[in-house]
């Protein structure tokens, strides 16, 4: 772990709001007075119609006959519109366009948009929704991946990465296991729903308020849909209430409604989905089915190793197939995989299109090799952790990617030693075993599991960024970039840089709404890029209007260019000190231009889809996580008792704002791998969707003893914004080490003489099950060939 | 309609009285199941209290309602969810919102500037129902614990921060100086007794109410709030199809969710005989309108056993809406109270027009969401017996999350021992029917035996006969057999001092 130069200025006194700096949250003051305004609280225009969207209530079925015309008699209603209404192209596919705004005549799931009603009220405009008379031909559905893969049924081809001799590895290892696991999907959650609102402006344009991770697809799916082009089409979002992923590609489809519906009423039109509707309608993560083979020696080393992925993808491909290949590029996590076949179906179900949620596919695949690594230990009576620490990646051997990237900047070993001390993993762990052997319906349970996380668009083409600064004659600042604020602190990390760049105060500087109009083609805020690019980008914008001010200063002042220094709101031009508005009036007197564009692509990476090989990331992420937790083995209820997390943010940038995306990302894992469980009935209906059924955790889930730290020392080797590490997906994939945790209390419950099988969410009845399941078995060891 | 006074022979003068902030608002002409969180946001424009569920399980819309505590001179303050809450059910109330707290200078609350100072917002959406829970909890409890403080915010979801800086932002808002003195001093001052603003709201609330029935019309739609039992009975009788509005919490859903229209409701909120809660030599006597967080404190004083359980039951702001009657007359098989009270031997008074009648609760359970009352007919109080000496009770629910969730299964126990064997006992369980149900089978299979492991697992198997529970997406019908007779086992090694069985949420504290 190198430590470097704090880059930028030398100054004893920093500005106010620099990077490195534990700054609140930009809009902090306005989220506890209630004053930062979402989408839904923009002042509405005059006439503003109110729309709902009629649904599908099959899985599978074509339209015989759509009679909208109770719906258009309905009390104050305005408009009805279907796929025949649309001018331009019937689809909000971010990939293939595969998925139509209004169902032109086949559903494929329950939730499927057919129609939308304009009316005067949001209650009109549900109540009137639900008067359709839709006839429907029913057609078989297929609600589940495995039935997917045993029919073929696929949104996109199976794809494989292979490296070494799998099958061979496998037959010559010592010892051999197999399984299969099934882990579920998760709903984002985010407590603000999908959302939009489009006011026609002359000529046709459009402008749209839209929550939205992507405003730039916002604006291509619209001018499609619209039979416009970009040019006519403005998207706008200052915040929304939470993303996750969850507002990566689904918004388009209500962007594009209420865009059709305002285009052909001539009035502002809103969409505003009711939670249900929300939690019906739009993607979630994949659940998958994994199988495996793996073949170990007797320390737990793998030889060889083989997955097979069955992924619901739902109804469409959506961002699918970047999901999936990031399970597959995750499937190794820590560990070196010398001869590893990993086979990943990506199933169309007659279900929602599954999405982009925090992680990405990522987590799937370390909960695989997890529960792989886990699996070898309880067969060999090794402590998980040993084994996992046999099959960490080398630093300077061992240390080649499945998909043939050498890790360069491997912190793991370090990292988790630290926190095996810290974390006291050793002496818990024989304080556990005590207390277990003498508790009878009580079991505690520990766990230690690391994380590395992969960091850039794997389609190498998104990694770029752009910004948009101007520098007022006050000396004040408006910032703009491609990225958007879901609440990460992406708006206030990108301030930070500029401030520190231009050496002035964060107050001085004005973060606004991201804007199509202002930065084009922006990519999606995701991958935990956010700060990557845009910092840099902004920091580019910065620097080129500093430069021209610099050059300025030496011209006017007759000192070298060398000689001009900015510093904590002053300029010092060889002797010579002005403060720097002042600056900036003498360059506006001098004609000198004070605004710039900057644009910045992540270096070095490249990546070949056809043979899934290269440099797909630019650096790792690196943390670990140890869980403790007691079950109930009576009822399977359990609490999560003690958990301490080492996270790796590089030099954080605003150590306050990466604790806080820590903190939050590993609760919502934890969240995922135990009370958030999806439940469909065998309709396909989904019904697990709203929060009485769908369980997040809450304050009380929290465990008492929850002690975080960001590893110290631990800039980024490679040229990042200020030697910083992404931090939005990888802590979330710290709560493995709840799930383990878990497991090992279970294991408990028959004395650690088998190891259980728990699948994810490992809600209480799962946790039960497991542990019947487990002392049903007795003493049996799990099928065991030698080759 | 019953005529005993001017204002009830013409709806059209009856207005909704109630306070928001420190100013007076009349409302006339409104539909009755207008909501709270409707009125803010699209009638006020004031958006800082946000939509997350429009069913009151996330929080977002957290509001505070302020009344006159019993002393007539301080304020009680109870944070409910704005988006179940009926616009004319504030009626006499203070209504209090994120915005209420920020002085005219700008100043922010203490809560406000605690959750700032500890990066306790990311996105932010959720901030302002916290800001609200935790105000409650500011003025009502001056050194709140960390159990305190989870109790508090059960009711209130956060996606981002992972609750942690608001647990800090709820342990050092107290260590905050309050705002200005002048300005807002009944939202700045923690604990203590009233302030003079305090009781300038006080006496204007007082004011506000009077003793005459409330009595709306808006387009076909009814909407009467009496004072007195009398006067409910009455119009319940006379409105034989009208809904019965007691804390909203379920008929809220039927609005914002089923998009029912409602044509005539009548509140019981407002009728001070639903709200008193009596004790004599036999029983616990609660009125039909006392709500959960009002009833359970009386409740825990006689059976401290229910403790967990009543922490389990839904979140602060549904407890202080909701009422013990409208858990009991609601009819829900998945309802948390009335296991344990059916074992307890509770009985309903019900009273129809001028005639009041009794019924055991385990008889008032007909069928799927179909209980005993005739057209008309409501229940008015609960009769829960005291204690006896040689009895034990416990009710266990179990559910995918610890806080505020609904019952997989939720089972009650009460057994009474003549040395070792069983003298009397009582079993009920919810989840595991289509009503609350009493387990017959398993009770005779226990009922003169001895009270010893054999025979415990002998009538856990008997349970299989008692009940035939369905799986949906709460639980599997095999998880639900399961641990229900699990329960059983864990109330006899609980009772038999056989074991080291505890609750493991007592456990990781």
């Amino acid at each position: 772990m190198n430590t470097r130069a704090k880059t930028g200025t030398q100054s004893s006194v920093p500005v106010q709001g620099g990077v490195g700096q534990a700054l609140a949250h930009d809009s902090g003051h306005l989220h506890v007075s209630g004053g930062a305004l979402y989408t839904d609280d923009i002042p509405e225009p005059r006439n503003l119609l109110h729309v709902a969207i009629g649904t599908s209530a099959h899985p599978h079925a074509k339209l015989k006959k759509v009679d909208l015309a109770p719906v258009l008699a309905a009390p104050g209603v305005v408009a009805v519109l279907g796929a025949e209404d649309i001018p331009g192209e019937n689809n909000f596919g971010p990939v293939l366009a595969d998925d139509p705004i209004f169902s032109p005549g086949l559903v494929q799931y329950v939730g499927q948009s057919i129609f939308a009603v304009a009316a005067h009220s949001y209650t009109e405009a549900r109540r009137a929704a639900r008067l359709a008379k839709i006839d429907y031909e029913l057609l078989e559905p297929i609600l589940d991946p495995e039935e997917a893969v045993r029919r073929q049924s696929f949104v996109l081809p199976t794809e494989t990465i292979s490296r070494g001799d799998s099958r061979k590895a496998l037959r010559k290892a010592l010892h051999h296991l197999q399984g299969k696991l099934k882990l579920g999907g998760q709903d984002q959650f985010y407590l603000e729903g999908h959302i939009a609102m489009a006011v026609p402006r002359e000529d046709g344009d459009m402008l749209v308020y839209s929550s939205t991770q992507h405003p730039g697809e916002i604006q291509h799916k619209v001018a499609h849909a619209l039979g416009k082009t970009s040019k006519d089409i403005v998207v706008e979002c200052r915040r929304m209430g939470g993303a996750f992923g969850g507002k990566e590609s689904q918004p388009a489809l209500f962007a594009c409604i209420a865009a059709l519906v305002a285009q052909q009423t001539g009035c502002a039109a809103k969409v505003r989905l009711d939670r249900d509707d929300d939690m019906i309608m739009t993607g979630k993560r994949h659940d998958f089915v994994v199988g495996y083979e793996v073949g170990f020696d007797d320390e737990g080393r793998i030889q060889g190793i083989e997955f097979e992925y069955a992924a619901r993808c739902g109804m469409s491909a959506d961002l699918s197939g970047a999901v999936n290949d990031r399970t597959m590029f995750h499937s190794d996590n820590a560990y070196f995989l010398e001869n590893v076949t990993i086979v990943s179906h990506r199933c169309k179900t007659h279900t929602v299109s599954n999405t982009a949620f925090r992680g990405f596919g990522g987590p799937q695949g370390m909960y695989a090799i997890e529960y792989v690594v886990d699996e070898i230990a309880r067969y060999l009576k090794l402590d998980p952790l040993a084994v996992r620490k046999t099959n960490f990646y080398g630093t300077d051997d061992r240390n080649v990617t499945p998909y043939e990237q050498t890790i360069e900047d491997n912190i793991l070993h370090e990292l988790v030693a630290q926190l095996e001390a810290s974390g006291d993993y050793a002496e818990r762990r024989s304080d556990i075993a005590e207390f277990n052997a003498a508790s009878r319906f009580l079991k505690r349970g520990i766990a230690l599991t690391p994380v590395k996380f992969g960091i850039s668009f794997t389609a190498t083409h998104l990694n770029q960024a752009g910004a948009l600064l101007h520098v007022y004659t006050d000396g004040t600042v408006h910032l703009n970039h491609g990225g958007t604020e879901m609440g990460q602190g992406l708006f206030t990390k990108v301030s930070q840089v500029v401030a520190e760049e231009l050496q002035i105060d964060i107050d001085r500087i004005k973060i606004t709404a991201s804007d199509t109009s202002k930065v084009p083609n922006a990519s999606a805020t995701a991958a935990s890029s956010g700060s990557d690019l845009n910092g840099k980008a902004a920091q580019l914008a910065a620097r080129t209007v500093k430069d021209r001010l610099r050059e300025f200063a030496a011209e006017h002042f007759a000192v070298s260019a060398d000689a001009v220094e900015f510093r904590n709101n002053r300029v010092q031009a060889g002797k010579q000190t002005v403060s720097f508005t002042e600056l900036v009036n003498l360059a506006f007197f001098a004609r000198v231009s004070l605004s710039s564009t900057g644009f910045y692509r992540t270096p070095k990476i490249h990546y070949d889809r056809k043979t899934f090989s290269g440099r797909p990331f630019y650096y790792y992420a690196y943390g670990a996580a140890i869980a403790e937790v007691v079950v109930d083995t009576l009822t399977g209820e359990y609490r999560v008792i003690r958990v301490d997390i080492l996270h790796d943010c590089g030099k954080s940038l605003n150590p306050a704002i990466d604790l806080g995306q820590v903190e939050g990302g590993f609760v919502q894992g934890m969240g995922w791998l135990t009370g958030e469980e999806l439940w469909w009935n065998d309709k396909g209906e989904l019904k697990t969707h709203a929060p009485s059924t769908y369980k997040i955790p809450v304050c009380s889930d929290l465990p008492v003893d929850f002690r975080v730290q960001l590893l110290e020392s631990a800039a980024n080797r490679e040229e990042t914004i200020h030697r910083s590490k992404a931090v939005g997906e990888p802590p979330l994939m710290l709560a493995l080490c709840v799930f383990h945790a878990l497991k090992d209390a279970v294991a408990a419950a028959a004395d650690y003489r088998a190891s259980p099988h728990l699948d994810a969410p490992a809600t209480p009845e799962a946790v039960l099950r497991a542990v019947d399941e487990l002392r049903a078995r007795g003493t049996a060891q799990p099928e065991r060939q030698t080759g | 309609m019953p005529v005993t006074d001017k204002r009830r022979a013409d709806p059209q003068l009856q207005a909704v009285r109630f306070l928001l902030d420190g100013e007076i608002v009349s409302l006339t002409d409104i539909d009755p199941t207008r909501t709270v969180l409707q009125y803010l946001r699209e009638d006020l424009r004031r958006t800082g209290t946000k939509e997350g569920c429009a069913e009151g399980d996330c929080g977002a819309c957290t509001v505070v309602l302020a009344e006159p505590d019993q002393s007539g001179q301080g304020l009680r303050l109870r944070a409910i969810n704005s988006c179940i809450q009926f616009l004319p059910t504030l009626h006499g109330k203070q209504l209090l919102t994120v915005e209420s707290l920020v002085a005219a200078d700008g100043t922010l609350h203490p809560v406000q500037r605690a959750l700032l100072d500890c990066h306790a917002s990311q996105c932010g959406f959720c901030t302002p129902g916290f800001v609200m829970s935790l105000f409650a909890l500011y003025k009502s409890q001056p050194d709140a614990t960390r159990r305190d403080i989870d109790v508090a915010l059960a009711g209130n979801l956060c996606r981002c921060t992972g609750y942690r800086p608001i647990v800090d932002a709820a342990n050092t808002m107290y260590s905050y100086a309050a705002a200005s003195e002048t300005d807002g001093d009944w939202t700045h001052r923690a604990g203590g007794s009233a302030g003079d603003q305090e009781r300038v709201i006080c006496r204007k609330l007082v004011e506000l109410a009077d003793d005459s029935t409330l009595s709306l019309t808006s387009g076909d739609k009814r909407y009467f709030a009496p004072r007195d039992i009398n006067t409910l009975a009455e119009l319940v009788e006379n409105h034989p199809d009208a809904c019965i509005l007691a804390g909203g919490t379920d008929v809220g859903l039927w609005v914002s969710k089923q998009l029912r229209e409602l044509p005539t409701l009548i509140y019981t909120g407002d009728v001070a005989d639903l709200q008193t809660v009596t004790t004599d030599d036999a029983c616990l006597d609660i009125g039909a309108g006392v709500t959960i967080n009002d009833a359970v404190p009386h409740l825990l004083e006689h059976y401290p056993e229910y403790e967990e359980l009543f922490l389990r039951f839904a979140s602060p702001p549904i407890r202080n809406a909701g009422t013990l009657g409208g858990n009991i007359a609601n009819g829900s098989p998945i309802g948390d109270s009335m296991p344990a009270l059916i074992t307890l031997g509770t009985r309903l008074e019900l009273r129809k027009g001028k005639t009041t009648r009794e019924l055991p609760l385990d008889e008032f359970y007909l069928a799927y969401q179909e209980t005993a009352l005739q057209p008309g007919e409501f229940v008015t109080r609960i009769k829960i017996p005291l204690p006896e000496s040689g009895r034990e009770v416990r009710s266990y629910k179990i559910s995918k999350r610890f806080d505020q969730d609904i019952s997989a299964v939720c089972g009650a126990f009460s057994v009474e021992l003549d040395g070792s064997r069983v003298r009397d006992i009582r079993i009920a369980y919810g989840g595991l029917a289509a009503t609350p149900k009493r387990a017959l089978e398993c009770e005779q299979a226990l009922l003169a035996h001895d009270w010893n492991e054999a025979s415990v697992q002998a009538a856990m198997a008997m349970l299989d006969r008692d009940y035939a529970p369905i799986g949906d997406m709460r639980a599997s019908d095999e998880y639900r057999r399961k641990v229900g007779k699990n329960l059983l086992y864990k109330f006899y090694l609980e009772t038999s001092g056989t074991s080291d069985v505890a609750s493991v949420y007592e456990y990781a504290r």
